[in-house]
């Protein structure tokens, strides 16, 4: 299963492909590749979805997606409906109420702007409507930033939507065109998040292959939803109040609140096989593969050591793990590319015989600890041989997440291995409190 | 002229007797007829609608958050125009005054200020009764609630007038107790393009402390003593209505004291109270008839 999973299919954009696209644009074959940003490669998958409605509100680093799109529609490259509303809030319900009429929708947004929206995000879910939200992660102020961690991303982790992570524009692209496949599968029906860190991605211009229309609506036709509210002949609304119990009157039945939930996390755990599925259908159509659809891994194969962590992050790790193997370490990378649902079986099955795990989380489940950090401890309690885990805060509010911070945590941690020293206990890579020479600590933060 | 005998919604639903807003609705849908979407914020509407699985319309029903009305028409009338059904079905967005003028009121504003094609109802029972009785942005001078047991000690917000900033084509407002009268206006909504805003008056006997039979009488009283006023206002043309049309003559208006009284919710007011009630009727009407002189 694992075997197309070797560096030469695994899609990243690196320096080979740059060669190679230089070359073409010598000899002028391919003019599908371009280069662009990753805001721009989420707005060709929706042009190429041919979404019918989208809703959006301006939001840094986000805005280039709907500004591209707003361009498409001028230039009638696509024949959508764009709301352009006054806050996230109407933009999330114009896209629910769209979804509801039987359109295929979508929009993107970042970090407050994600937040605003929260309140629609579990009412898409329990309406079962297949939108696509492209997130550009930013950090949730006070203090205010525009820069990237992934704390908006993992905010949402309760309310009953898929969340992808991506690491190149091309996966950006691609990953879109999948979700949208995927989300619309009547096994499945639910809102998903594409997500990719905000100007690491969202503003750096990379090549990403344009696949032909005619290959993109073969792979992704028209939605056939569960619900339309303009068939108003045949349906009679939606999501009226349930009750806690089922109801039972002489007219029949009705379920309530409760089976209704029981049936959004059936359907989310069910969706793993089909997020599978329709990863390998896109990879035999495209050639293009992203590990198994739910993580990539980078070499592992001789690993006794791995390195987790999710989008730039795990991008950056890439190129930690060349000096770490150079020192003699088997050392590799699960770079997790499904946050929600949690692929607890696919990551214990992966971690069964891997002896360290370092965790690189840019994000705080705060009061505990990094959300990957843990929830991959609580995924791997039931491993018979458990492997030792270290998990560190990196990069939070767009600090640099360097080479030598993976390294050095790298070294920390297998050091503290070695000690038997496991803790839930926060460690933050990259900090410069000793920079902050102006200030009186104790001012500032707790005495420790 | 009569109501079509057609109706739209099951006898039986689950608001209270006596409800100023089950009729609203009854007369709206009777108007717009079946090809009718309606979307719907948590209000007393929602109770209405009844629980899962036995919706009490025979039309589309969308269900919205609380803030959500204006936006979901939004996305309802955005969805239709990419079917290209967009003549072939009304969309009604029907909320209570707490959706409306507190809550709802930037979803509304913006939907309208992007022209969307639909109708928005407002039907103001004057508090937020689905919850208890609290008081909103429509809740009058000197009425207790649940939240101002001393009395409320601002006067309502002037919906329509906000609305009417937005340069919208058609403004209406109405109440239950001329069912003809806002009959009509629905109907006429219908024909127009763009957004459409009506404010409804919506008698609420747990709400406001009344006999439930009395619905129709205290709206007329609301109407007769000059509180509430029927008009219509076309592309920026205002038109009074005929139920209202004699009271632009004070002395033909009965006494406030007649509507104040028949309530529960106004019987704490001080003599004080009941005479900055009638400034206040006084100064609404001055302002109309000025408008009236201006146009002609």
């Amino acid at each position: 299963m694992y075997g197309r999973m070797s560096r030469k299919r695994d899609y990243y954009g690196g320096g080979e492909i740059l060669m190679s696209l230089i070359e073409n644009q010598k000899t002028n074959i391919d003019n599908d590749i371009k280069i662009i940003t990753g805001n721009h490669a989420a707005a060709h998958a929706f042009r190429q979805a041919r979404v019918g409605v989208v809703s959006a509100y301006p939001i840094t680093p986000q805005s280039p997606v709907v500004e591209k799109i707003a361009e498409f529609i001028a230039n009638g490259k696509l024949n959508a409906r764009f709301v352009k509303v006054e806050s996230e809030h109407s933009a999330l319900a114009v896209c629910c109420a769209a979804s509801a009429t039987g359109s295929r929708v979508g929009t993107a947004t970042s970090a407050h702007g994600l937040e605003l929206m929260y309140e629609m995000l579990p009412w898409a879910a329990g309406n079962r409507l297949p939108i696509i939200i492209n997130l550009a992660t930013r950090s949730l102020g006070a203090p205010w930033s525009v820069w990237t961690d992934h704390s908006d991303f993992i905010t949402i982790r309760d309310v009953g939507w898929i969340q992808y992570m991506c690491e190149n524009n091309q996966e950006i692209y691609d990953t879109n065109l999948q979700a949208f496949k995927i989300a619309e599968n009547s096994r499945v029906f639910l809102p998903s998040i594409v997500a990719y860190d905000g100007y690491i991605l969202s503003h750096t211009m990379m090549p990403v292959k344009l696949e032909n229309q005619e290959e993109v609506d073969e792979f992704l036709p028209p939605i056939n939803h569960h619900i339309n509210l303009s068939n108003i002949s045949t349906i009679k609304g939606i999501d009226p109040v349930t009750t806690p119990n089922i109801i039972k009157r002489i007219e029949g039945t009705a379920p309530g609140y409760y089976e209704f939930r029981y049936a959004l996390q059936r359907s989310l755990e069910n969706s793993i096989d089909i997020i599978k599925e329709v990863h390998d259908e896109f990879t035999k159509k495209f050639g293009r593969s992203y590990g198994n659809g739910i993580y990539k891994i980078i070499q592992t194969e001789d690993a006794d050591t791995i390195i987790y962590a999710m989008g730039s992050v795990a991008s950056q790790a890439r190129v930690a793990i060349k000096k770490l193997r150079a020192e003699g370490l088997k050392i590799g990378i699960v770079s997790l590319k499904l946050f929600r649902p949690y692929p607890y079986e696919d990551l214990r099955d992966f971690f069964k015989d891997k002896e360290n795990i370092i965790v690189f989380d840019r994000d705080i489940g705060y009061g505990y600890e990094g959300v990957l950090s843990y929830e991959l401890k609580a995924a791997l309690y039931s491993l018979k041989k458990k492997p030792n885990i270290k998990g560190f805060i990196v990069g939070l509010g767009g600090r640099d997440v360097k080479t030598e911070h993976i390294i050095s945590g790298v070294h920390k941690a297998l050091n503290q291995f070695k000690q038997g020293i496991f803790t839930n206990k926060t460690d933050f890579l990259g900090l410069s409190l000793d920079e902050l020479n102006d200030y009186d600590e104790s001012n500032y933060f707790d005495s420790r | 002229m009569d109501l079509p005998e057609e109706e739209f919604i099951y006898p039986g639903t689950r608001a209270c007797a006596g409800c100023g807003m089950a009729l609203i609705y009854r007369i709206a849908l009777k108007a717009l007829g079946a090809k009718t979407l309606v979307t719907v914020p948590a209000s007393c509407l929602t109770v209405l609608h009844g629980m899962q699985g036995f919706c009490s319309t025979k039309v589309s029903v969308y269900h919205t958050p609380f803030a959500t009305t204006g936006a979901s028409a939004s996305g309802i009338v955005a969805s239709l125009e990419d079917k290209g059904l967009e003549n072939e079905i009304t969309v009604l967005a029907f909320a209570g005054d707490g959706g409306t003028t507190d809550i709802g009121i930037q979803a509304l504003s913006g939907a309208v200020e992007r022209g969307t094609n639909f109708i928005y109802a407002c039907y103001d029972n004057e508090a937020y009764m689905n919850t208890g009785v609290q008081r909103s942005g429509s809740t009058p001078y000197g009425v207790k609630t649940t939240t101002t047991p001393e009395g409320k000690l601002s006067h309502k917000k002037d919906m329509p007038k906000i609305l009417e900033a937005h340069g919208i084509p058609y403004i209406a407002t109405g109440i239950a107790s001329y069912p003809l009268d806002l009959f009509e206006k629905f109907k006429k909504a219908r024909t127009i393009h763009g957004s459409k805003y009506f404010h409804i008056l919506s008698p609420c006997p747990p709400g406001w402390g009344y006999d439930p039979k009395d619905t129709i009488s205290i709206g007329r009283l609301a109407v007769q003593t000059g509180f509430w006023i029927l008009y219509e206002i076309e592309n920026g043309i205002f038109k009074l209505s005929k139920p209202s049309s004699r009271y632009l003559d004070p002395l033909k208006r009965k006494p406030i004291e007649e509507y104040l009284k028949a309530q529960k919710r106004f019987s704490e007011m001080t003599q004080q109270q009941i005479k900055v009630y009638k400034v206040y009727i006084d100064n609404m009407w001055k302002d109309i008839k000025r408008r009236i002189e201006c146009q002609n």
